[in-house]
């Protein structure tokens, strides 16, 4: 199969590769996917109090496709506020990454990712705080 | 990345393999100055193809312990599978309409049963144990007094793994039902008897041996004898079971693949042996986490099928473009689905999609396993680094435990 080269740059040289502490308050973290699908990504978000994402990370396992997904994501969601980077859609990572039409679906785990990885980060937070502070 | 282009390094034998160059020899006067129709009975440039062709039929038979009578030419091995399995089915099926198979075969046996299930046929498809061996006891009690073939490879392409043929070929010939083999993996790799093995009907295909691609053969017994109803009609060649002018070099190419495996299939295989253990303990002496899939005795020396886990197949291949091996993940429908060879063992699906399939063969050296093994092994470490599966096992959590969202 014939990938981009942004595709394969990603894959060679992946972009925030590596975890935090998932008990700090600050950080957010989505876990999607499944082992026996082949794909699984953990997206990870350090955000400010003012609700910026100041880092992102993330861990996969799946094909190159998926891992370049991921490494993009969180390139993107950087300096982002969550309502920003949950904006963020999968057809954008598709395009910029000119994923084959069989590789959509890691783009949409990527999407999934950073959704569930804010969703987190509102859920220890306390929504309600998250809102007043945007 | 290095962007000198290095020699690739192959290793999938058991996709293809390159053709002999004494094949290629022995082949090429059969395009040029040979070319007669072995069919032509009137003249020299026929008599002279058709005794290539029999000596070729000779070299064929001799390699499974058959008489040259009994070598039916056909393109490959899927084109004898199918003859095999239609051929025979449709012949005896008015009295005895069932089929019994297995389910990690070749996808040409499996879609040949497919169709006579969907023409009325009832098939039976038998599981196989965790080491990928089928067994006895569930293929005795499978057969019936309808039961016209039992078809069983010989040896699995993905997996590389025996299937016991003469035990199965004793409990067949008892029951008075035909059995037919797909050797397409096993001929030149494991000893091949069709007498003392007790076997009806063989696939054999010349690009798996060094021979040529389009070429292979359908044995059928002749005492007692097998019926086939053809499934390409036309001039009657082949004693009728299969029509068409006999592609002279083809056929002189897989006859001479024989040939060279006659005499030297025994040292060959053990040379082969002696490399695959080599690689399989470097792959040990330096990673964790690693499993082969198949049984590890009853199996082809070389085929090594190993799970790397926490390592998706396809992103590992990506990363080792270099060498050429396959992938038992396929993560390229929207399935998802893994090896269904793999999953028939009950290796888990995680697993399952962790998979390579690394096949040496007649011109692999040690040197190129050396590269590969090291190529490997660093793709695994780099891949594991970013693997949260990896980065779970090492903190001591069970994946089986979390529950995923399966998508």
């Amino acid at each position: 199969m014939a990938y981009s080269e942004k595709l394969i740059d990603h894959y060679e040289n992946p972009r925030n590769v590596g975890s935090m502490d998932k008990n700090e308050s600050s950080v957010g973290t989505g876990l999607v996917g499944a082992p026996a699908c082949g794909d699984v990504m953990k997206l990870q978000i350090k955000v400010t109090p003012e609700g910026i994402i100041e880092d992102a990370k993330f861990k996969t396992f799946g094909c190159g496709s998926a891992i370049a997904s991921s490494s993009l994501i969180t390139e993107w969601v950087k300096g982002k506020s969550l309502d920003e980077a949950g904006s963020i859609k999968n057809s954008q990572i598709a395009e910029e990454l000119a994923l084959p039409p069989v590789k959509v679906h890691c783009s949409i785990l990527a999407e999934d990712a950073i959704k569930a990885a804010i969703s987190d980060y509102k859920t220890k937070n306390g929504a309600a705080d998250v809102d007043a502070a945007e | 990345m290095n962007e000198l282009k290095a020699k690739p390094i192959y290793l999938d034998y058991q996709a293809t393999t390159p053709t002999d160059p004494r094949v290629v020899e022995a082949m090429l006067p059969y395009f040029t100055e040979k070319f007669g129709n072995p069919h032509s009975r009137n003249h020299s440039f026929g008599w002279e193809a058709e005794d290539a062709v029999e000596v070729a039929r000779g070299q064929v038979a001799k390699i499974i312990g058959a008489s040259a009578k009994e070598i039916i030419f056909t393109s490959g091995a899927t084109e004898s599978n199918n003859l095999a399995l239609k051929g025979v089915m449709k012949f005896y099926g008015k009295k005895k309409p069932h089929l019994i198979t297995v389910v990690t075969e070749h996808k040409c046996v499996l879609d040949s049963a497919r169709h006579l299930e969907q023409e009325g046929y009832k098939v039976t498809y038998l599981g196989v144990k965790e080491n990928g061996l089928i067994d006895l006891e569930e293929l005795k009690a499978a057969i019936t007094d309808e039961t016209a073939l039992v078809s069983v490879m010989g040896v699995n392409n993905e997996i590389g793994v025996i299937q016991p043929l003469k035990e199965i070929g004793e409990i067949c010939r008892e029951r008075k039902v035909f059995f037919h083999t797909d050797c397409a993996q096993a001929v030149g790799k494991i000893d091949l008897d069709v007498d003392d093995m007790k076997i009806d009907l063989m696939s054999i295909s010349g690009h798996k041996i060094y021979g040529p691609k389009g070429v292979g053969a359908l044995y059928v017994r002749r005492r007692p004898r097998v019926r086939v109803i053809a499934q390409i009609t036309g001039g009657g060649q082949e004693r009728g079971m299969r029509s068409g002018t006999l592609p002279t070099p083809l056929i002189v190419g897989l006859g001479k693949a024989c040939d060279i495996l006659s005499n030297e299939m025994a040292e060959e295989n053990a040379r082969i042996e002696k490399l695959r253990d080599y690689t399989l303990q470097r792959f040990r002496d330096r990673l964790e986490d690693i499993y082969v899939n198949g049984d590890e005795h009853e199996r082809v020396c070389g085929n090594l099928n190993i799970s790397f886990a926490y390592v998706e197949g396809e992103s590992l291949l990506m990363d080792i473009k270099n060498i050429a091996v396959s992938s038992g993940s396929a993560c390229t429908s929207a399935s998802l689905e893994p090896s269904y060879v793999l999953r028939a063992l009950g290796v888990d699906e995680e697993l399952a999609h962790t998979s390579l399939r690394i096949g040496i063969g007649r011109y692999t050296t040690k040197e190129e396993l050396d590269e590969a093994v090291d190529a490997i092994c660093t793709a695994v470490e780099r891949l594991r680094e970013m693997s949260p599966l990896w980065e779970m096992a090492q903190e001591g959590i069970d994946i089986k435990s979390i529950e995923w969202a399966e998508h």
